[in-house]
């Protein structure tokens, strides 16, 4: 694949690329064009921290309840 | 009843011990309710300790019983589910893509600053937990698993035993819809408007 990718192509495997779906010559690509195209990087970035805001959502604090039942599992099974 | 080793109890109290967070805050995205969500991990953790033998690969423990937690759900869903599958109006007529990038990142808002860097810092907690959980199973189950857990395609592909294409378009539907759902809180929050306003904040 060459290496001038458009930005349309870029945006359209963008969530691929962050994901770390691609294949390594595709993945070298975008990472190079958004080296040099400030519109794409600011846009991955975007979707990134959007992502790593996503992400902060699973975690929690299992209550106390809960820890007791996983020791009750250890003890009685 | 599986006989299980000293030594392989304190692997599971350990790694129970890493991930049970995790695996409850998965759980309450899941289920969306708290007592719900801890019947589910406490099934799950239980199946875990009972098929631990069995597990070859230590390594493989944390995806192993996120596996076994989806399966949970799905199974107790099942039994449950004499309603018909949710699907919201949002996903019936919510075929066109969405971005919030898109959508907040115009050339009048530019001369002004970072609209998309405050829309991201004024996006609560609570709103995105909210967005994720209102997503119609399919799409949150998928969504979960790619950003929650960083479960490739191919991984989520077998957990759910679906095909990888049905990820991709699963995941893209409920990543368009979650970043729909954000922007209409941002609207209602008066962000939205604020920034197209592009007034005090």
């Amino acid at each position: 694949m060459t290496q001038d990718l458009r930005c349309e192509e870029v945006i359209d495997k963008l969530l691929e690329y962050l994901d770390r779906e691609l294949d390594a010559e595709t993945e070298q690509a975008l990472a190079h064009h958004m080296a040099t195209c400030r519109a794409c990087f600011t846009r991955a970035e975007f979707e990134r921290k959007l992502r790593a805001r996503v992400s902060e959502t699973g975690k929690a604090k299992a209550p106390d309840s809960l820890r007791r039942r996983v020791r009750a599992i250890v003890e009685h099974y | 009843m599986t006989k299980v080793g000293e030594p392989l109890r304190a692997f599971f109290e350990a790694e129970v011990d890493r991930l049970l967070d995790r695996l409850y805050g998965t759980a309450l995205r899941m289920t969306r309710n708290g007592a719900d969500a801890e019947d589910l991990v406490a099934d799950t953790l239980a199946k875990a300790w009972i098929k631990l033998p069995e597990l070859k690969d230590r390594q493989a423990f944390e995806k192993w019983v996120f596996r076994i937690l989806v399966n949970s759900f799905i199974s107790a869903r099942r039994k449950k589910q004499a309603r018909p599958r949710e699907v919201t109006a949002e996903v019936q007529c919510g075929e066109d893509s969405f971005s919030l990038f898109e959508t907040v990142h115009q050339p009048f808002l530019l001369w002004w600053g970072n609209p998309e860097q405050e829309l991201l810092n004024k996006l609560l907690r609570e709103d995105i937990e909210h967005a994720v959980e209102e997503l119609p199973e399919e799409f949150r189950l998928v969504v979960i698993m790619v950003e929650l857990w960083d479960l490739s395609y191919a991984e989520a592909a077998d957990a759910l035993d679906i095909p990888l294409g049905t990820v991709r378009s699963r995941l893209a539907r409920g990543r368009s819809l979650l970043q729909r759902m954000l922007w209409r809180q941002a609207g209602e929050a008066g962000i939205a408007a604020c920034n197209a306003k592009g007034g005090p904040r």
